[in-house]
Parts: structure tokens; C-alpha cells; sequence
């Protein structure tokens, strides 16, 4: 006895660390297997990297103005020019991305819960709960989705917070069809009924055994919505909605520098417009790669 | 059989399932929503440590029998004693907390799809000992292990995924999930009819041994019958939401008084008895939608059938020790028999 109950002890001490190396292992199998998901991943860190540590990474002040320096092209010292006032485009792209990839980041998670949350009870439940949440999800999509966001910031009021919201309402259709759909072919399946004969409870059923199923489409969704959120939010920005502009942002820098676009200091423009870009194509890359990762079925 | 020593016993359930919701304008009118009658007043025990085979054509509301007895549907009306106690009393959504819930496990008929996909055999052993044994850490892990044991999974395949079994396999998995509990009534819903012939019969020899050894009551569904005469004590038949026979195994398969189980009893390929003439069935089954309740539901595919069939619904009537079949063309009780 003593002897087995050593070897049991080996076992689940052994078995920790191993599943960490087998997740581990499986990544890298993924990103080996698939050299675009790994640059997306890459270009993916690169944003992170952006987002938590722009402030200290800039070479100049974002905020300083310098009259004297207005309107220069890229040079080796401003590697993106700078604008009407004498800032460096570089670095105000390079401290905008946490406010950017924060409100998109925001949306998407509030969307994300509230969407799959309200979706997986509506495909679960049915009846009642479903037309009621279905129909929700129908008004919203009723409206084209860019001009509703700009009517919830007008009546909510002109703030960054206003703007996540706003982000999150019109993405909510799309998290609640997903997952509604998801859940609702597998609410008879064979081991949604097991689970329920081994003592789970209906919410339980739904939280443990059917939501993490259904996780490989959705993180699809939301690596899609991401780069789709960032342009919603620097959309609204770009019409003067939410951030104000002293403050570096992509949306009001590509903005603020329409008007010198026709006079030929295109970069004023570009640069913030590129890295726009250039987020929204990483997310997109980014979701076939996040299914592989998260879908057991794919792990040899 | 004493009545002490009865497990389950089921009577009188029904499951009508209503067919659409009907309108406004069809509720005024006073027009009825026409109803599914899956299961249509069934009665019958199953003892402590008996195996009983339930067997029918696809259809026939087995499966919906099955879903009323592990208690993950509700019966439209009818009692599900269980001990002694009214399960049906308690909605099946509320059930997953009842104390007679580790009492009937089941094993599903597609081990795939049983299985949770992001579960590994262990977690889906463990996972009934952890939320109603209240097992964790090194007491779950060794009934884990004592459970993969008894259903002869190695030990190594624990902490695979189920896409990485093969079908046996996955069924060993399924089995040893329902049994780690050690339930009293063990629902085995056609437990083989996925896998290949060669796997079935391994499977098969797991279950009646398991049988001997845990000493657990088998509701057996299949609609294959040499497993059901290979295993089970006592045999019940179903047709169109009623059992039209039933009786020990022995007997019933020897001296079939049901002509629909004479069918079915003929339809078994490869039999020896020369004599055994093959009984075709013309034509499908009536309608379940609503069937004429003075009628018997097996007229117009019966080769026996005769007027009087078409003006009285047949019930169970004894014809034998234990055995009972519902049949207007069998001898009155005590005549005959």
C-alpha cells in the first residue's frame, strides 16, 4: 500500500510540470508548423511590447511641441517626420497604442462576456430566453453598426469610456450568434447528458463542460473583432468622438494630418494609418493560430 | 420475484410530446396540438442485481424510456420507484442534486460523442466521483485507477484525449465512468452497436462479467437480440411506446407469444432451428402522433390480425410464469396457460 501511494505521489507530481511542457511543446509545434501565425504572434508581442512600455520606449516627448520643427519628413532622428506642431510622429504612434489597444481590448472583453454569456444561455435554454436574447441581438444589428456607435458616444457623452461601450454594444451580436450557435448543437450531445448524470447541475453543465467546447470559434471571433474594434475606436476618434486632441491617438493623428496630405507632408498621416493597419491584419492573421492552440483536437 | 427485492420499478410513465406549439387562433378554436406518444403507459420492475433486456425497433421509444428512467427527461404521468421512491417526483433538472443520482449511471451509446472532447479518460472517470462521491486528491485518483482496472483500460491511456482512443477504448472509458460510482442500476443504452463486431464481443464479456462482480441491476437496450439472450435475465419488448411482451429470457425466446416478437425472434440471421420460418413485416409502423387508443398498434403489419384487433387495444396479460404478453388472439388466462 505504502508502495502505491508513493508511485501515485511520483505520478501527479510528475504530471504538473509535464502538462505545462506539453502545452509548451504544442505551441511550438503550432507556430513551427505555420510561419504566418508565428509572425503574427511576433508582430502580436511587438504591439504588447508598445502598448505596456510606449512611454519609456519613445525617444521624444509625445506632448512637446517645438515650432522650429514642424512639418519635417522622416529623418533619422524622427523616424516618421513630425506633425504641424513639431511632434515626433514615432513616438506619439508608439505611446498611442496602449490607448488604442486598451479600448479595443476593453470592448472586446465586455463584448466577449456579456455576448457569450447572453448567447450560451439563449442556445442552452431556448424558448423564452432565446427569442428574447435573439431579438436583442436582431435591433442591434439592425442599425448600421459604425452610425450607431457614433449615436451611443453622442447621447452617452464625448469620453473614452463612452467609446469601449459603444465598441462593445455593436460587437455583441456577433458573440451572442457564435455562441448561441455553438452551444445549441451541443446541448444533447452524448457528454453534455454524461455530465448531467454525473451530478452537474444545468448552469454548471453549461459553465464547465459545453463553454470551453465552444472557446476554438469564438477566440476566432475575437482575434477578428479585435482588429475590427481598433478600427471602430479609431474611427470614432477620426470624426472627433471620445479622445481629445492633445492626446496621442491613431484615429486623430491620421485625422489631423488629412489636411496636409493634399499639401505633400504625406508621413503626418501615414505612419499612424499604417501601424492601424498594420494591427487590424496582425489579429486577423492571429485567429486561425489561437484556434490550433486551444483546440485539444489538434494537439498530438 | 419479491417485492422487497424490486430496484425500479416503473409504472404507468408516459412521455407525450407535443407536436408544435399551436397558435393563438388553434388554441381559440379549441383545436388540439397533436402529441407524440413516445412512450405510452409502460410498466415493469427491474429487481436488485437482475439484467433486464429492453428491446424494439428503432423508433419504438426506447430511447426516450431510457432518458425517463436515468432521469434526464420528465414524464408526462406514471411513477419511477426507485427504492421504493418516487423518482419522477423530481424534476429531471433538479435530479443532478437528488441522492439517487450515483444510483443510475448509464452507458451512452457512442462512446465519440460521450465523451467530452477536451477531457482526458481521466478527467472523465473522475469527473462523477468528484461531484457526487465528493472524492479529490489521492482517494479519487485511486478509484480512478481501481475503476480504469476494472473495465481493463491501462493505466497509461488515462491522460489521453478522447480523439486519441480507439473505439474500444473510448468504450472501456465510457463504462468505467458509469461504474466508478458503483451504481445500482446500471442503463447501458446499445453500449456496442457502434463499435466493430470484433470489439462488441469483447465489450460484451466486460459487461457480464462486470455483471457477476459488482453485482449491479442492467437495463440493457439493443435491438441486437443474441446480446440480449447472451446477457440478460429477463427480456421486455417493445413496439410504438408499449411493451407487447415480456419474460424471462429463456422462455420468451423459446415460446414467443407476441407475434410482433415472433417476428423479430425469426429476423435473427444464421439460426440453426430449420423449422424457423423467416416472419416478414409488411409495410412501417402507424403513426405515434396521436394513435387511436382502441386499436392495437400493431394491426396492419400483423400476420395475425384480425377484426377484432381493430376495436380493443390489447393489455398485458399473464401467459406463463413471469411472462406477459398483450395480444387480444392469446388464450384468456387461466385457460391454456
Amino acid at each position: 500500500m505504502d508502495n502505491r501511494v508513493a508511485t501515485l505521489d511520483a505520478t501527479s507530481d510528475a504530471s504538473r510540470p509535464s502538462a505545462l511542457a506539453a502545452a509548451l511543446r504544442h505551441a511550438r509545434y503550432v507556430l513551427g508548423e505555420n510561419p504566418v501565425t508565428a509572425a503574427a504572434f511576433a508582430l502580436f508581442g511587438a504591439f504588447l511590447i508598445a502598448a505596456v512600455a510606449g512611454p519609456w520606449l519613445a525617444p521624444f516627448d509625445p506632448l512637446a511641441t517645438d515650432a522650429a520643427r514642424a512639418l519635417q519628413p522622416p529623418s533619422s532622428t524622427h523616424w516618421f517626420g513630425t506633425d504641424q506642431l513639431g511632434r515626433d510622429i514615432f513616438s506619439r504612434v508608439l505611446v498611442a497604442t496602449s490607448l488604442d489597444f486598451g479600448m479595443a481590448f476593453a470592448a472586446v472583453a465586455l463584448s466577449f462576456g456579456l455576448g457569450c454569456g447572453l448567447g450560451a444561455l439563449a442556445g442552452y435554454y431556448g424558448g423564452w430566453t432565446d427569442r428574447l436574447v435573439s431579438r436583442l441581438s436582431d435591433t442591434i444589428m439592425a442599425f448600421p453598426l459604425f452610425v450607431l456607435a457614433m449615436a451611443i458616444v453622442a447621447a452617452l457623452g464625448n469620453s473614452v469610456a463612452n467609446i469601449i461601450y459603444a465598441t462593445a454594444i455593436i460587437n455583441l451580436p456577433f458573440y451572442i450568434r457564435v455562441a448561441r450557435a455553438e452551444v445549441n448543437v451541443r446541448r444533447n450531445a452524448g457528454y453534455v447528458e454524461a455530465a448531467r448524470l454525473a451530478g452537474n447541475g444545468e448552469l454548471r453543465v453549461l459553465a464547465c463542460h459545453i463553454f470551453p467546447n465552444i472557446l476554438p470559434p469564438v477566440m476566432v471571433q475575437i482575434s477578428l473583432n479585435m482588429g475590427w474594434a481598433i478600427l471602430n475606436a479609431a474611427g470614432l476618434s477620426f470624426i472627433g468622438l471620445g479622445v481629445r486632441p492633445p492626446q496621442p491617438e491613431w484615429g486623430i493623428m491620421v485625422a489631423e494630418g488629412g489636411s496636409y496630405m493634399i499639401s505633400g507632408e504625406w508621413w503626418v498621416s501615414f505612419f499612424p494609418g499604417a501601424v492601424l493597419m498594420l494591427a487590424v491584419f496582425c489579429f486577423n492573421l492571429l485567429g486561425d493560430g489561437l484556434r490550433d492552440l486551444i483546440d485539444p483536437r489538434r494537439r498530438t | 420475484m419479491t417485492a422487497s427485492s424490486t430496484l425500479l420499478a416503473v409504472e404507468g410513465v408516459r412521455k407525450l410530446f407535443p407536436l408544435g406549439r399551436g397558435g393563438v387562433l388553434d388554441r381559440l378554436r379549441g383545436r388540439r396540438v397533436p402529441l407524440l406518444h413516445a412512450v405510452d403507459g409502460v410498466d415493469f420492475r427491474i429487481g436488485a442485481g437482475e439484467s433486464v433486456g429492453l428491446v424494439g425497433e428503432s423508433g419504438c421509444g426506447k430511447s426516450t424510456l431510457v432518458r425517463l428512467i436515468t432521469r434526464t427527461l420528465d414524464p408526462t404521468e406514471g411513477a419511477i420507484r426507485f427504492d421504493g421512491e418516487d423518482l419522477a417526483r423530481i424534476p429531471a433538472r433538479q435530479f443532478a442534486s437528488a441522492p439517487q443520482r450515483p444510483g443510475i449511471q448509464m452507458v451512452f451509446q457512442d462512446p465519440t460523442d460521450s465523451l467530452n472532447p477536451r477531457h482526458t479518460s481521466r478527467d472523465a472517470i473522475a469527473e462523477p466521483l468528484r461531484r457526487l462521491a465528493g472524492l479529490s486528491g489521492r482517494a479519487l485518483a485511486e478509484r480512478v485507477e481501481e475503476a480504469a482496472a476494472q473495465v481493463q483500460l491501462p493505466e497509461a491511456l488515462l491522460g489521453r484525449y478522447p480523439h486519441q482512443l480507439s473505439g474500444g477504448q473510448k468504450a472501456r472509458v465510457g463504462i468505467a465512468r458509469a461504474i466508478a460510482l458503483r451504481p445500482r442500476l446500471l442503463v447501458l443504452d446499445e453500449p456496442t452497436a457502434a463499435l466493430d463486431v470484433s470489439v462488441q464481443a469483447v465489450i460484451l464479456h466486460l459487461l457480464a462479467d462486470l455483471k457477476t462482480r459488482l453485482g449491479m441491476s442492467y437495463l440493457f437496450v439493443s435491438h441486437d437480440l443474441d446480446v440480449v439472450r447472451l446477457l440478460c435475465d429477463r427480456v421486455l419488448v417493445m413496439y410504438l411506446g408499449r411493451i407487447v411482451e415480456e419474460g424471462p429470457a429463456g422462455e420468451l425466446f423459446a415460446l414467443p407469444r407476441h407475434p410482433y416478437t415472433r417476428a423479430l425472434l425469426s429476423a435473427i440471421p444464421g439460426q440453426a432451428g430449420a423449422g424457423a420460418q423467416r416472419i416478414r413485416l409488411e409495410g412501417d409502423p402507424v403513426s405515434p402522433v396521436d394513435p387511436d387508443p382502441k386499436r392495437c398498434r400493431f394491426l396492419g403489419r400483423c400476420p395475425e390480425g384480425e377484426a377484432a384487433c381493430a376495436s380493443a387495444s390489447p393489455v398485458l396479460l399473464e401467459c406463463g410464469p413471469g411472462h406477459r404478453a398483450a395480444c387480444l388472439r392469446l388464450p384468456p388466462p387461466g385457460g391454456a396457460g
